[in-house]
């Protein structure tokens, strides 16, 4: 049995003030003074932590980003002048996919590594969109092994990468076949691509140090970063934007490189394999409505690895009603799997992977693993303002990074959306994240478990 | 921090030996009596501001028929205004509207900014409301609150009930009955009748303030219901509430002895539970407080972690050999498997009757009171609402259905949930959520920091547990219990149905939004 996989994280405080959900709004001049505010309101100390921030001016006021929200200073004021309100800079973070729960939460988890607990139950929608319309199954009794994060038997997250053979064939009990190469992370995430508007200061520096310490890859444009620092080499994937069949490539001898899709592709793809017959290749396509067939055509011509990249809120790209993921996901695994190819080639699915859920979601409706960028500039305290995009100044001064502290936070993120996925597996009690691929008998979909408990009741379902 | 009425603020035995010296305080009442909240500016759907040119002339105590306004015999002024009472703008149609009657224009009518930050989907800020109005009042809420779905989107929030023209004559309200019998075996143990389709859920002597857990067991015994240790332990303060307290042995085994088990009329085997399906139990080690390290056996402030599942039970046939150990230690008890909600959860309830299980406790993914994983709430496992009628037409298709009880909970936070859940195939339910909301509890979710519940509720820090009172709770939980009882009734006489054992399955009195109705 391997070592097993720990990510070690340490707290990494924010640099900026981050924007809470609730705030204490108060009419100081109507105040009588009696401090049952200050003294004995606040079990969290936050008025009193305020006052000694204030006074000692030493850091940012937090006390609006701590407020737990117990409402006791507002109910116990003797003068009722207290109220609670939702900070509207919060209700302003992020879109409709990536939601200011969502911004918060993984804020929290990059600055402190943990899995992010709560009381009282779950209190968000019955479903929605997407992934949200998919619950993961749990086992009562009957189980090979338990116990996720706090375990005594291993749980492995390793995901292969590459290209692998329909079966074996012996002779003389040798081996008669060349297996291909293979590469092995011992995470089903991988770094995306940073989009540009991002690639500022210690930014990209921070993603693939963090993608090296945790022993996963990060996608880099910039082939030669490869080349000059060898802290990262083996953890990077250089993406060949514009490469030809017979040009001499950049990259050097990198065992896994990247390249988009095109009419060529396969013959590209022989070129790099050419000079280092173990490199591994990989085609990035975008998910558009017919990506299901392209991917079997690619992998009956030999491809390896293909990579769907799908809009940043993981839909598909081009149509004016674009599937989710979940669903493309899904039609293309199964499509591979009527073809008997399903275990010869490699997926990656990209875009709209905003939380620890979304990893195994993605992985049950057919993906080997997946590739994210936006939770990682979320880690880096981005507000996802756009400023940035907008040719303004970035509210977080993200150029201005240290990349020890990047490297922490991304790390702390990738520990919690492990220990995370530990939990979803042992709950299903799977030990492996390369079982759950396709599993999705172990996962229930909106839409049949409607059907099966209403619809047999109730008819049709309005649309 | 004393916030409770002063009514409420009687001397009551407090260290965990003391109430079974005075057996006279178990006694119980189911009399309805006013419990104000405890804090001292409770937070409504509207604020009333009086202006300070106020003439103190009292109109607006005379007129006002919620109790708004206040002059207590023999003051001058009015008091502040308790505008959580206050019914909003609705009041106008009344002729009781106290904003136009002030002879002075002294007084202001708004939105409660802090009601609009309160609650979650599941529980709206009405729901919260309307919740704490009846745990005062012990009378349903007024139609200014919503007081039956919240604004999940789905699920109960999605169903309604097809109310006949009228009701069929000579049934009278006064004749429904509300009972639920928990043995349908036909054994030898006793068949064992509550007065309500619901009873209390689990929580550990360890996550929830000792005070607020006597209360749940004082109201069980009040309304011949039951509560359940949890898996924390069998404190000796329930020891007087024995004939309505449930043990439960969890798979920490925290507390579980031979004497917990022969005194319990019911004993209930945790495999899972829906807050975290999967996953174990987890008590973070400042709530290990040393009573709780002393109950559990453990050490103080280490955090304890239940393992998951029972390491001991692989299969069905060791199911069954963990009943046949309970069913021996205790000849009369019942035996109740809980369990989460997982695609087979069909199949895992008839092994639990094929066991010798007399009640199957499903509970769904969307509930829980204590801290779990968020990952684990919203994705793991289905919600309640699917389980009961997959579960139900399992059982009716095997033909045991009326050999065994069926109890959901999970995410039911109101009488017409509990209605919902026993017409889809449920005989009754199971309670956490709302009888915490009773107890003051505003969902902040913060159960588990630092030195646990801000409110007061779910801690075992000296301090914060100050807060409550077991007097107060009982009486808030007794109230809640009646006005639940009350609006169950009404809707049974709106259906045209004498008990609600005659609701079970009636899958026909139910409409979905979302569906066309017309299967």
């Amino acid at each position: 049995m391997p070592a097993k996989y720990v990510i070690h994280h340490t707290p990494a405080k924010p640099r900026f003030r981050p924007v809470g959900k609730l705030g204490i709004v108060d009419w100081r001049e109507d105040c009588s003074s009696c401090h049952n505010c200050v003294k004995r309101g606040c079990v969290y100390r936050l008025y009193r932590d305020e006052a000694d921030t204030l006074r000692d001016e030493v850091g940012y006021l937090d006390y609006i980003y701590q407020c737990k929200g117990c409402l006791n200073c507002v109910q116990n004021c003797t003068k009722n002048i207290l109220t609670r309100v939702v900070n509207p800079e919060y209700r302003r973070l992020g879109d409709s996919y990536y939601t200011p729960d969502l911004i918060l939460s993984t804020w929290y988890q990059a600055e402190t590594g943990k899995i992010p607990v709560s009381g009282s139950g779950y209190g968000g929608p019955f479903s929605g969109p997407g992934f949200d319309s998919m619950w993961t199954d749990m086992s009562e009794i009957v189980r090979p092994t338990r116990d996720g994060i706090h375990g005594r038997e291993y749980i492995s997250t390793s995901v292969d990468i590459g290209r692998k053979l329909p079966h074996l064939a012996f002779a003389v009990g040798q081996l008669k076949v060349d297996p291909p190469p293979l590469m092995e992370t011992p995470l089903p995430v991988i770094f995306d691509r940073i989009p540009l508007h991002w690639q500022r200061g210690a930014v990209m520096a921070a993603v693939t140090t963090a993608a090296a310490e945790i022993g996963t890859l990060a996608v880099l444009c910039e082939a030669d970063i490869w080349e000059k620092d060898a802290s990262v080499r083996g953890h990077v994937i250089p993406l060949l934007e514009t490469p030809g069949a017979s040009a001499a490539q950049p990259g050097g001898s990198a065992p896994l490189m990247m390249i988009p899709d095109s009419p060529d592709v396969m013959a590209v793809q022989a070129a790099l394999k050419r000079d280092h017959p173990a490199r591994i290749v990989a085609i990035r396509i975008p998910a558009v409505p017919t990506v299901a067939g392209r991917v079997a055509d690619l992998a009956r011509d030999g491809a390896e690895v293909i990579h769907l990249a799908f809009d940043s809120h993981g839909r598909e790209q081009g149509p004016a009603q674009p599937r989710h993921m979940r669903d493309v996901l899904r039609d293309t695994h199964t499509t591979l799997v009527r073809q008997g190819i399903r275990d010869e080639v490699t997926l990656i699915a990209s875009g709209g992977i905003a939380a620890a859920e979304h990893v195994a979601k993605a992985i049950i409706c057919g993906a080997d693993l997946v590739a994210i960028d936006v939770p990682l500039m979320l880690a880096l305290e981005c507000r996802l303002c756009g400023e940035c995009e907008r040719g303004q100044l970035c509210p977080i001064a993200l150029e201005e990074i240290d990349v020890g502290f990047g490297v922490s936070r991304i790390v702390n993120l990738m520990a919690a959306w492990h220990s995370q996925l530990l939990e979803m597996l042992g709950a299903m009690g799977i030990r492996e994240v390369r079982r759950l691929r396709g599993e999705t008998g172990r996962c229930m979909f909106f839409e049949d478990l409607e059907r099966d408990t209403f619809g047999r009741l109730f008819g049709k379902r309005r649309s | 921090m004393s916030t409770l009425p002063h009514d409420l603020r009687r001397a009551e035995p407090e260290s965990p030996d003391a109430s079974p010296a005075r057996p006279e305080y178990a006694e119980v009442s189911r009399e309805v009596r006013p419990a104000p909240p405890r804090y001292r500016n409770e937070i409504g759907k509207y604020s009333i501001h009086r202006a300070p040119h106020c003439a103190s002339c009292g109109r607006c105590v005379e007129i006002c028929g919620h109790g708004v306004h206040v002059r207590p015999e023999g003051y001058l002024h009015v008091m502040r205004p308790y505008d959580y009472r206050c019914i909003g703008p609705d009041c106008k149609d009344t002729g009781r509207y106290c904003i136009d009657a002030c002879p002075q224009g002294a007084l202001k009518l708004s939105v409660n900014p802090a009601a609009e930050t309160m609650g979650d989907y599941r529980w709206t800020p009405d729901l919260l409301m309307s919740t704490s109005a009846m745990a005062e009042t012990g009378r349903p809420p007024g139609n200014h609150l919503e007081c039956e779905v919240g604004a999940s989107g789905g699920g109960f929030d999605r169903l309604r009930f097809r109310f006949p023209d009228s009701p069929p004559p000579g049934l009278r309200r006064e004749d429904i009955s509300t009972k639920l019998l928990l043995n349908r075996r036909g054994d030898s143990r006793p068949r064992i009748t509550i007065d309500v389709p619901w009873y209390g859920g689990g929580m550990s002597f360890g996550s929830t303030n000792i005070r607020a857990l006597l209360a749940k067991a004082r109201v069980a015994k009040a309304f011949h219901g039951f509560t359940c240790t949890g898996e924390g332990g069998y404190p000796e303060r329930f020891v007087p509430y024995k004939d309505h307290v449930i043990t439960q042995v969890a798979t920490g085994l925290f507390g579980v002895r031979e004497e917990t088990i022969q005194r319990a009329p019911i004993v209930e085997f945790k495999y899972a539970q829906g807050a975290k399906p999967g996953l174990g139990g987890h008590l973070l080690g400042d709530k290990n407080t040393p009573s709780v390290a002393a109950m559990r056996e453990t050490v103080v402030g280490v955090p304890l972690f239940s393992p998951f599942p029972f390491h001991s039970v692989y299969s069905v046939e060791d199911h069954k050999k963990h009943l046949d150990w309970i069913a021996h230690v205790n000849p009369r008890a019942l035996l109740s498997a809980k369990v989460s909600t997982p695609n087979d959860v069909d199949m895992v309830a008839v092994g639990i009757y094929y066991a010798g299980g007399h009640i199957v406790h499903l509970d769904g993914s969307y509930g829980g009171t204590g801290a779990a994983p968020n990952v684990a709430k919203k994705n793991i496992a289905m919600p309640i609402e699917y389980a009961i009628g997959r579960v139900h037409q399992f059982l009716v298709d095997e033909g045991i259905r009326d050999q065994v009880t069926v109890i959901a909970s999970g995410g039911v936070r109101t009488p017409a949930d509990v209605a919902k859940a026993i017409a889809l195939g449920a005989d009754g339910c199971v309670i956490g959520t709302a009888e915490l909301v009773a107890l003051g509890c505003i969902r902040c979710t913060a159960c588990e920091s630092g030195r646990g519940c801000a409110r007061g509720i779910a801690t075992t820090d000296d301090e914060l547990l100050e807060m409550v009172n077991v007097e107060w709770c009982t009486q808030r939980l007794v109230n809640l219990y009646t006005a639940w009882r009350q609006m169950l009734v009404d809707l049974l006489f709106r259906l045209g149905l004498d008990s609600v054992a005659a609701l079970r399955g009636r899958t026909d009195l139910l409409t979905h939004l979302d569906y066309e109705n017309e299967a």
